[in-house]
């Protein structure tokens, strides 16, 4: 076993992005714009070397997500290898393709945890919003189901403009199903999110509205001693100072994409940046070596003003992405963050956000069609 | 409420040997418990009651005199994180 190296801890959490494949369309997708295109996918015995690999690394947390994981048949058998290896085994998926049987054979196999992502409270808008019409239904069963079959229940909802109002019914409709934890997911504006953000990001007054809510209910849940728990990701956009994202570059992340691509988080591969591959090189080698997961650790790297910065051990300069997103360089400071001169790029969205009038039939949609239109133009 | 405390449904109390410690996993989340938090943890199965595990404890450590105090302390702090349950 290897410990930590130049300071460097290992990697606690694995995210295995088994495939990029998936029956919905969510506008807010953060799969790359280009997926289409990248269809290559690790074998089974690929991915149970991966999380041997990770495991002995010290990663304790796994994660299956992709796209829809449940399209990849091995699914069994890669809970069942994660399992023995000692992981805490979570599986993220939209419900789609789960059926009583398969959720009770992954409960066999070892699987710790079954989240399922919603789009909003009521059908009409869950599934204009999924691109799917039979997608609500399905995902009441399949919640009704991991429940029946002992899970914690965990319910996961993407929130934006057009469904920020329905809180208090997204609230009462996870404590009719006896939800464990819900996550209130404000999109992050990665990849489709970023593409669609004019469409998505809720004003002000909405977000300020939708707390007032949750805070209300969360109250309530407390007088109840209700051990319902609620976690609201508010956008970053309307915060001064950014998140320290990841806890910081290649500290406790490591996400693995469908083809083997290893990356620091779930959207860095859209920087510029040359990430490694586990079917070139060992994960150790990755995670210790490979000049893509050191290229953003310590704070060398940094420009003003987060090199004279006394923040900087706290934020680590904020999101790579949202920096390489909003300013074209990847080291510059997260615009989010007050300091930075190009804080008016956030100010220009907020306005923005105040007078959008994208309806939800203009978003574009994450489907195979798009991603190649928007990639070859 | 019994007085016979078990883990909540989903929680995973293991050792982990990159950490040198105990941690209690669960659905995306995972806390490193220091070392009598995980010595605690570690007698609570869902079969012991509060009192034997009191007692087995202190068996453990007699050098430590009496430990009724600081283990109902994190019961009660575990039992507030809906951690455990007293089914
Ligand atoms: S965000 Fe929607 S479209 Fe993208 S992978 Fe998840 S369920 Fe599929
Ligand atoms: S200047 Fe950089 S380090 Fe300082 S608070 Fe802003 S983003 Fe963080």
């Amino acid at each position: 076993m290897n410990g930590a190296q130049d300071g460097v801890g290992p990697p606690l959490w694995l995210l295995a992005e088994l495939t990029y494949r998936c029956p919905l369309q969510c506008p807010y997708c953060s799969n790359p714009l280009d997926y289409a295109d990248q269809d290559r996918e690790l074998s089974t015995e690929q991915w149970l070397d991966v999380l041997r690999q990770g495991r002995a690394m010290g990663a304790a947390q796994l994660g299956f997500s992709g796209g829809e994981p449940l399209v990849r048949t091995d699914l069994p058998e890669l809970i069942a290898g994660a399992r023995e290896l000692g992981y805490y085994t979570n599986l993220i998926t939209s419900g789609l393709g789960l059926t009583e049987a398969k959720v009770q054979a992954f409960a066999d196999a070892g699987l710790d945890h079954i989240q399922v992502s919603f789009q909003a409270s009521d059908p009409e808008l869950n599934n204009a919003v999924a691109g799917s019409r039979k997608a609500f239904d399905q995902k009441l069963a399949m919640a009704r189901a991991v429940k029946d079959a002992g899970y914690p229940m965990v319910l996961n909802f993407v929130i934006h403009r057009h469904n920020i109002h329905q809180m208090a019914d997204i609230l009462a409709l996870c404590e009719n199903l006896g939800a464990d934890y819900v996550e209130l997911a404000t999109c992050q504006y990665y990849g489709w999110a970023f593409a669609n953000r004019e469409g998505l990001m809720p004003s002000k007054a909405q977000l300020v509205e939708a707390e007032a809510t949750v805070n209300r209910y969360r109250s309530d849940l407390l007088s109840r001693e209700h051990p319902m728990k609620v976690i609201f990701v508010t956008p970053d956009y309307y915060e001064e100072r950014p998140k320290a994202c990841m806890n910081g570059w290649g500290s406790l992340f490591l996400t693995v994409a469908p083809d083997g691509t290893a990356l620091p988080c779930h959207s860095a591969r859209l920087l510029p940046i040359d990430f490694p591959n586990v079917t070139e090189q060992s994960l150790e080698d990755i995670w210790y070596r490979s000049p893509g997961f050191n290229h953003y650790r310590g704070d060398q790297w940094m420009p003003e003003p987060c090199r004279s910065c006394d923040e900087k051990g706290k934020d680590f300069g904020g999101c790579r992405c949202q920096a390489y997103l909003l300013t074209g360089n990847a080291d510059n400071a997260d615009p989010v963050c007050g300091k930075s001169p190009h804080h008016d790029r956030i100010l220009a969205a907020r306005t923005a956000a105040d007078h959008a009038t994208t309806g939800l039939e203009e978003l574009i949609f994450r489907n195979a069609r798009n991603s190649r239109v928007i990639c070859r133009s | 409420m019994s007085n016979i405390p078990r883990l909540r449904r989903g929680f995973r109390f293991q050792w982990e040997p990159a950490q040198q410690s105990h941690v209690l996993l669960y659905p995306e989340g995972m806390v490193r418990l220091n070392g009598s938090a995980g010595a605690i943890l570690a007698e609570v199965n869902g079969a012991r009651s509060r009192a034997e595990i009191i007692e087995s404890l202190e068996r453990q450590f007699p050098e430590a005199g009496s430990l009724a105090g600081d283990v109902d302390e994190f019961l009660t702090e575990a039992t507030r994180q809906h951690w455990i349950e007293w089914p």
